[in-house]
């Protein structure tokens, strides 16, 4: 979905997030930024059917406006701060999961176009959900498909397919996962068996998105951040997955009841 | 001859602890006047000096009296442009009302709500008050306010009055800052009060940007540079929550007072019809003692909930509006004075399953002169509950600090800043809550005011 938004395109910088609020009674719902055209003034987001607020968004036409739009918000890659010599000796491996695969898009786009070595795994459960393999294919070295079910590429998740790699003589010096919490969480494992540093972005609840709520605060390190503002990407390693996911549950049971209350099947 | 203050009329605390209208129904014009005539007209009034923004009470008092309330908004309109909402929300009982002479051996003149009584007397009659006598200095120059709170309003509506081409740049989708994500519908209600104040700033020719967050979406160095502006007012207030750091507090069911204010206020979540969600339990701790600590007990009371207030020191050394307090009480929050908490409970799901606290005792006065509390060793005991509240203050956003070449800020992370609002760097003047750390509606109007003058001067020469 390309949405027109001269102020943050114009700003935004990969690994940065927005904020969209489909009509007056909506949520304020965080998205990744997928990509951004200073030129055109436009930002382009991805999402899925999860809840009765992403299906709002979903659902609009073109030439429809949201309420708001807001952003760019979080702070930049932490890998967009090296300068083109060091990217030009490094080799970077994307996991990326489900509608966590937009959101890759710039990064890889913009390391390429640095000098890094790029190379993405997508993974999904089956063929139909895997998304912007073309758009990938042209911004990255090499690219990687798995489907859990193995209807189309490697038969595997994300991970397997990074042990694989690695196996067969592959270093990277970096793995940044992007995608659900639990992949995230599989994924910072498995780098730290292979002794890869890791990158994780973190799409915890939020309700401002500036630091004043405190929703999306996170255990990194021990020490509690907000995503919002330290983050969103943080180092996997040292983050508490299962407090993070915990976290995100809190609002089901209001949830599960706006769905039953706007007639929603899952 | 001594008269009784005029009580004000309010809604029953049974029926109003569970509907989000407001509290306090106000004069009507026989109550006003009188309670206008109870003001002595003092020589020295003590009220003029101890009002931040320095209103002329006495003034537009007497204009109530004589039945001329439109005389009366003319009269405060020279001094602020939100008495609406200062006349709800200021602590006048230790500003205007607290110097009353009346006050030493009675009662004081009920002044906030004599000025809210104009402000919604005006509203409700089609009338809006105008300044006279405004000398115009300005000719058009561009001067960007960031935050729509308290500050940027009052600095926003002082510089358009004058001349000067203002924008306000809102990080939020709402203008007003904490009056609408922090206050309170039953305190100060949003649609109808608030909306029509902030449109009366509005007329005055304030252009309003909002979902702009500064520091991200442009910078202070791009609105200079780039887009013609040639000073800069930073009203950003204290929005970042503080917690306690003990054990637990990332626990599903801890909530910080801003989220949950946030979420009910400015995304109305106690509405049905709106999707955001909230969660207030059957049973809250509310943990601090302020007036967003009461804000956030009673807006869980109204969700339905069970409300305990825990607070360190004792009810004398609760900082909250005296009113707030009184209102919490009719409507039956339980206050636990000298206890604080040390580590949130959970259950095997992560949830909040209750909260360990150590009783206090006070000690030695502290910095402050307040005297200090101090743990007694061995009391702790815990409570059930399955949700808590943190109401613990806030501290400035960093952002706009940290994105803008040449501001320095202080230890506790406020804006330097002189007592004109000047920052280290020229042409950038800040103001309010972002200045001082958290403080009140009307101190950061009269720093925002303040700073509209400096502006102003700066602008001249």
């Amino acid at each position: 979905m390309v949405v027109s938004a001269p102020r943050i395109a114009k700003s935004a910088k990969p690994g940065q997030f927005l904020i969209v609020r489909n009509d007056e009674k909506g949520e304020r719902v965080p998205l990744t930024i997928s990509d951004y055209d200073a030129e055109k003034g436009t930002v382009t987001i991805v999402t899925q059917k999860i809840g009765v607020s992403s299906a709002a968004i979903i659902e609009r036409e073109p030439g429809e406006a949201f309420a708001d739009v807001v952003g760019p918000l979080g702070k930049a890659s932490e890998l967009c701060e090296l300068s083109d010599e060091e990217l030009k000796k490094m080799s970077i491996v994307f996991i990326a999961g489900g509608v966590g695969t937009a959101p890759v898009y710039p990064q890889a786009k913009w390391l390429k176009e640095h000098g890094a070595h790029v190379e993405v795994i997508i993974g999904a459960r089956n063929e139909g959900l895997l998304i912007y393999t073309k758009e990938m294919a042209s911004v990255c070295d090499e690219l990687h498909l798995c489907t859990d079910d193995g209807s189309f590429g490697f038969k595997g998740v994300g991970t397997a397919m990074l042990e694989k790699l690695v196996a067969e003589g592959k270093h990277f010096d970096r793995c940044i996962a992007i995608g659900p919490m639990i992949m995230m969480k599989f994924s910072t494992l498995t780098c730290i068996k292979l002794g890869i540093p890791v990158i994780v972005s973190l799409n915890t609840l939020m309700v401002d998105g500036t630091g004043m709520c405190g929703a999306c605060r996170v255990s990194v390190g021990g020490k509690t951040k907000f995503a919002c503002v330290d983050g969103p990407e943080f180092d996997g390693a040292l983050v508490d997955f299962d407090e993070a996911m915990r976290r995100q549950g809190q609002y089901k049971a209001e949830e599960a009841q706006d769905k039953e209350k706007y007639g929603f099947a899952l | 001859m001594m008269t009784e203050r005029t009580k004000v009329r309010e809604q029953d605390p049974k029926v109003r602890a569970c509907n989000f209208e407001e509290v306090s129904l106000g004069f009507n014009l026989e109550e006003a006047q009188l309670e206008a005539n109870r003001c002595l007209h003092c020589k020295i009034p003590h009220c003029v000096g101890a009002c931040p923004v320095g209103i002329d009470i006495p003034g537009f008092i007497q204009k109530i009296k004589e039945g001329d309330v439109k005389g009366a908004a003319g009269v405060i309109a020279k001094d602020s442009s939100l008495p609406a909402v200062c006349g709800r929300v200021c602590p006048q009982e230790t500003q205007c009302e607290g110097s009353c002479i009346l006050g030493i051996k009675g009662e004081s003149v009920a002044i906030g709500n004599l000025e809210r009584f104009t402000a919604d007397w005006c509203r409700e009659n089609g009338y809006s008050a105008e300044a006279t006598d405004i000398e115009k200095t300005g000719h058009g120059e561009k001067v960007a306010i960031i935050g729509s709170g308290p500050a940027g309003l009052a600095c926003a509506s002082d510089l358009a009055k004058w001349g000067y081409d203002v924008t306000i740049f809102e990080a939020l989708h709402k203008i007003g800052g904490v009056l609408v994500y922090g206050i309170p519908e039953f305190r100060l209600p949003k649609d109808s009060v608030l909306q029509h104040e902030i449109n009366e700033v509005l007329k005055l020719g304030v252009k309003i940007e909002t979902d702009v967050i500064i520091g991200r979406t442009v910078t202070i160095d791009q609105l200079l540079d780039e887009e013609g502006f040639k000073a800069v007012f930073i009203g950003t207030g204290a929005g970042l929550p503080k917690f306690m750091g003990i054990p637990g507090e990332n626990l599903n069911g801890v909530f910080s007072a801003n989220e949950f204010l946030t979420r009910n206020n400015l995304m109305k979540a106690y509405r049905d019809d709106y999707l955001t969600p909230i969660h207030a339990g059957k049973k809250v701790c509310v943990v601090g003692g302020g007036n967003v600590a009461m804000d956030a007990a009673r807006t869980a009371l109204r969700l339905g909930a069970e409300v305990h207030i825990i607070y360190r020191r004792t009810e004398v050394e609760l900082p909250a509006r005296r009113e707030e307090v009184h209102h919490a009480k009719q409507e039956g929050i339980v206050f636990e004075m000298l206890t604080n908490p040390v580590e949130v409970l959970g259950d095997e799901n992560g949830w909040v399953k209750g909260l360990k606290c150590i009783r206090m005792e006070l000690g030695e006065p502290d910095e402050s002169g307040r005297r200090s509390p101090v743990p007694i060793p061995g009391s702790e005991f815990e409570f059930d509950t399955d949700t808590v509240i943190m109401a613990l203050g806030t501290s400035p956003n960093p952002l706009i600090a940290s994105s803008t070449h040449g501001l320095e800020t202080t230890r506790r992370g406020g804006l330097v800043a002189d007592e004109n609002g000047a920052t280290t760097r020229e042409g950038i003047f800040a103001g309010g809550d972002a200045v001082t750390g958290a403080a009140t509606v009307i101190l950061a109007m009269g720093a925002g005011r303040k700073a509209a003058a400096a502006i102003r001067d700066y602008l001249s020469k």
